[in-house]
């Protein structure tokens, strides 16, 4: 309460005499019209309307609601007069305001243009970063000077003032250039740099010369250290799910030496087990939507697994120590489990969608955003790796695990039921495939064939890595995948990936037992 | 490794004078009875063979040089190639070359370049088409280029020890980078639709039934050519080294024997007949594109040869016709349980018959109404 009443008195102290929000604006936001939306936001920057905020959030935010009667703001079932936001009864006719994406960008926009009254110095310059990469008019450049001259916060002052300076390089004066040239020296932007390449190209004084090669200099060091994070941030995306993808061939094939072709269709039955959950969701919890992959990842994971209990009982059992033939039944096994899905569920991809939550960027600078669904699918892979490695190095069921790989008739020996372990260890890699199905329903295609997309990957990882290795595959993975980036931006995405193949190849020839070998009596 | 024990005596058994009336019989039907009841006889007469199911019986012909080429690997040597198509297609590519030449001026375009080098915007043919328009030159081409690839391959991979399922998983990767290669439209072949639209061969058009039954026969004479090489070879010392590779490869070095160039050598063998089967396969079906080269088309072929049985040379022929046999009547009737067969069937062979169907014949315990002829008893 203190801070909106301190925010309304500076917005009053700073602020060209600050017009209330009327019921015309409003009317005109909700019309639907594109361009009237977009001029109605333009008079509200011009005018500094602060008293809007809480409006656009809410038209940003897909809660305004119109009737013939008025505009209403919809939350949680509860209606807000659009105007004096006092709780009022809803029509029962109420239409959704179409904003297209252009429409949601210049309400971001406009947001962030007024927020540069806000009394937070981080508000401030977030708005003031978001403002940096937007297309700047007349009327918000005006609002940008004004708002320069009464900052007191340094940084946000010098962001002000680079923004001010980019149009400030078109001008006639040449003080005025030179010193747009020298301010944007600090700039991380590329939108920045093409204009000092424009610039250059075409100016003609000697000194501003100097100036604008030193700041692009500058930039272009800073963009680099931007866009090599970036790089290495999508090699770690890569990374996170080739390791998912073949963390479960980690403890199927590498543990139990069984070669499962079917590994790509139980990833492929963990994205469908979160579709099905998600509609579920959808149809009877509408409500609690965004929290559904909380729910589909423990579904996926049991469905995998019940699965793989069925798949090892009925083939995988008779085939213990025949490699080459698990290879070809269970291939048979995962044309059966894919024509199911096919029948089940149609030949076409299936529609997941992102939570909210997850949708979005983070945003580090101007050319370093890093998606939310890239960071939780990271931050997933993480913790499947977590709860893998202690479920085999610190529990009992992982210790009868290793010992039964290890030496299966000593386990028996000495009282390990052997054939249950087998199956158990198999349902564990089948349902960690299920949770990388999860991830992967995130972030690609849904459909019968997807697990035929990740097998070659996924043995990729699990060969280079070394078999018997949860840590080589987590090295295996993170090399692949950020050297895939790097390839990827030298050469494009199919090239990489054969040179990755041939890598390998290459590879296997050097080290036939992968990067981490079993050394003594293992090897072999 | 393998637990399926060598068969000597079916295979020895498949040649003996009953097996060469067998053959002599297949030769006839190839030869004399196909192209008389095909282009002699009337349409509606009961003896007629239709131009469907002679081009259906020429690319069986081929499917069965590709099971025979993996049983010499597989069955015989223990290898287990899951990158056999990469040679077939090869094959098939470098002929396709040839056949993409002899359409000439009579492409949509009407122009010296293949429609998809006109449409790319090509002014000439890239460095390695050169020499294809000669027909001897593409069919040594179809052979000699997968065969140099696989010999590079396998002198490398065979060199470093590299055996059993990581054999297997880098010839998958090696099919794999191929068919993303070939998908590339800057390849130079044709990209996503590969090579179609032939119009004719040496001359001749394609799409009349005397062309066709020529290609029908050439394919089954190579066939049977190539079983005959192949049981020369199973028999000889080169195949007795390799049946020894396959149970114990390091007592095989232990007594002296170089064991690389006796797997390089059958290696290489088996990728120029899947070269071969691809150059016969290509005009026959009228196209060829990079799907040929999927892991999956790869798999299939080791399908077949242990659905017929591997090791037994006649075995991966039979699982070669039985499975794609099933797989036209199948995807004619009831296309969406082919999968289901398919895999059911693999399943189910891997675990109930490890020799195949081939091994009934040979299972001790089967009836003896389902001989074709009549037992030995066994040395042992």
């Amino acid at each position: 309460m203190l801070r909106l009443i301190v925010g309304l008195a500076m917005a009053t102290i700073f602020c060209a005499p600050a017009a209330a929000l009327d019921r015309e604006t409003i009317a005109r936001l909700a019309g639907g019209d594109a361009e009237e939306q977009r001029l109605a936001l333009d008079a509200l920057v011009a005018k500094r309307d602060v008293a809007a905020l809480p409006f656009l959030r809410d038209l940003l935010a897909d809660h305004v609601r119109t009737a013939d009667d008025g505009v209403f703001i919809v939350e949680d079932d509860h209606g807000l007069d659009a105007l004096q936001r006092t709780p009022v009864a809803l029509p029962a006719e109420l239409e959704e305001v179409s904003t297209s994406n252009s429409v949601r960008l210049a309400i971001e926009e406009s947001i962030a243009a007024l927020e540069l009254a806000s009394p937070d110095p981080a508000t401030r310059l977030e708005s003031v970063k978001r403002l940096q990469s937007a297309e700047l008019d007349e009327a918000r450049l005006a609002l940008i000077a004004e708002a320069e001259s009464r900052e007191r916060d340094s940084a946000v002052r010098d962001a002000l003032r680079q923004i001010r300076a980019l149009s400030e390089l078109q001008s006639t004066h040449r003080t005025v250039r030179l010193a747009a040239a020298k301010a944007l020296r600090a700039s991380v932007s590329g939108r920045v740099r093409e204009a000092l390449k424009a610039r250059l190209s075409v100016e003609e004084d000697g000194e501003i010369r100097v100036a604008l090669t030193r700041s692009l200099r500058n930039i272009e060091s800073s963009l680099a250290v931007g866009e090599t994070l970036g790089i290495v941030f999508s090699g770690v995306s890569l990374a996170s799910i080739l390791l998912l993808a073949a963390l479960g061939l980690a403890v199927t094939y590498g543990l139990m030496g069984v070669i499962n072709m079917a590994h790509g269709e139980m990833m492929m039955i963990g994205a469908y087990a979160t579709y099905v959950v998600q509609n579920l969701f959808r149809a009877h919890l509408p409500d609690h939507f965004q929290y559904y992959l909380a729910a589909a990842a423990p579904v996926a994971f049991v469905v995998a697994a019940l699965v793989g209990v069925v798949i090892e009982r009925l083939v995988i059992r008779f085939l213990y120590g025949r490699a080459l033939e698990t290879l070809l039944a269970t291939w048979g096994v995962s044309l059966i489990l894919m024509q199911t899905v096919r029948t089940i569920f149609g030949a076409q991809n299936v529609q997941v969608e992102n939570p909210a939550w997850m949708s979005g960027r983070l945003f580090v600078t101007d050319n370093l955003e890093l998606p939310y669904n890239r960071v939780v699918i990271i931050l997933f892979s993480l913790a499947v790796l977590l709860l893998v490695s202690f479920l085999l190095a610190r529990t009992r069921l992982g210790l009868f695990v290793r010992a039964v790989t290890q030496n299966r008739t000593m386990a028996k020996c000495v009282g390990v039921d052997s054939s249950r372990i087998d199956t158990i260890a198999f349902a564990l890699g089948s349902g960690i495939a299920g949770l990388a199905g999860v991830a992967l329903s995130q972030v690609g295609n849904v459909g019968p064939d997807l697990g035929q997309h990740y097998i070659v990957d996924s043995f990729m990882v699990v060969v280079l890595g070394g078999v018997g290795q949860l840590a080589g595959a987590v090295y295996a993975a993170l090399g692949l995948g950020v050297a895939g980036k790097i390839f990827e931006n030298l050469v494009g995405a199919v090239l990489a990936e054969i040179g990755l193949l041939v890598f390998l190849i290459v590879f296997i020839q050097k080290r036939p037992q992968g990067l981490f070998a079993l050394g003594g009596r293992q090897a072999d | 490794m393998l637990h399926v024990p060598p068969s000597p005596t079916l295979a020895r058994r498949l040649f003996d004078r009953r097996g060469w009336c067998a053959f002599a019989l297949g030769a006839a039907v190839i030869f004399i009875v196909a192209p008389f009841a095909n282009l002699a006889t009337a349409e509606a007469s009961m003896l007629h063979l239709s131009d469907a199911s002679i081009a259906l019986a020429g690319k069986l012909f081929c499917y069965a040089m590709l099971a025979l080429a993996m049983d010499l690997v597989w069955g015989y040597a223990g290898i287990l190639s899951l990158g056999h198509g990469v040679f077939f297609a090869l094959g098939g590519y470098a002929f396709g070359m040839y056949l993409m030449r002899q359409i000439g001026h009579d492409g949509s375009y009407h122009a010296d370049l293949p429609d998809f080098m006109v449409f790319l915007d090509w002014k000439a043919f890239p460095w390695f088409w050169a020499f294809t328009d000669h027909f001897a030159y593409a069919i040594a081409l179809a052979i000699l280029a997968p065969a140099a690839l696989a010999f590079a391959f396998g002198f490398f991979a065979f060199r470093s020890r590299i055996k059993g399922v990581y054999f297997s998983i880098i010839t998958q990767a090696l099919t794999y980078a191929m068919m993303l290669l070939f998908f590339r439209n800057e390849t130079g072949f044709g990209g996503n639709n590969g090579f179609t639209d032939f119009k004719r061969i040496l001359d001749y058009p394609l799409a009349t039934p005397q062309t066709r039954i020529i290609l029908f026969m050439l394919s089954g004479a190579s066939l049977l050519l190539l079983l005959l090489v192949s049981r020369f070879i199973v028999t000889s010392k080169l195949g007795r080294v390799l049946t020894a590779i396959r149970e114990a490869e390091s007592r095989v070095m232990f007594c002296g024997y170089d064991t690389l160039s006796y797997k390089l050598a059958i290696w290489t063998f088996s990728a120029a007949i899947c070269g071969l089967a691809g150059a016969l396969y290509v005009p026959q079906v009228g196209i060829i594109n990079p799907s040929e080269m999927s892991p999956a088309a790869s798999i299939e072929i080791a399908i077949w040869t242990a659905v017929g049985g591997r090791g037994t040379l006649i075995g991966p022929l039979v699982g070669a016709v039985v499975v794609n046999g099933a797989k036209s009547l199948f995807t004619a009737a009831i296309p969406e349980y082919w999968l289901f067969f398919l895999g059911l069937l693999f399943v189910l062979v891997t675990l109930l018959l490890p020799k195949g169907v081939i091994g009934l014949v040979d299972a001790p315990r089967w009836p003896r109404i389902a001989l074709p002829f009549p037992r030995k008893e066994r040395a042992s």
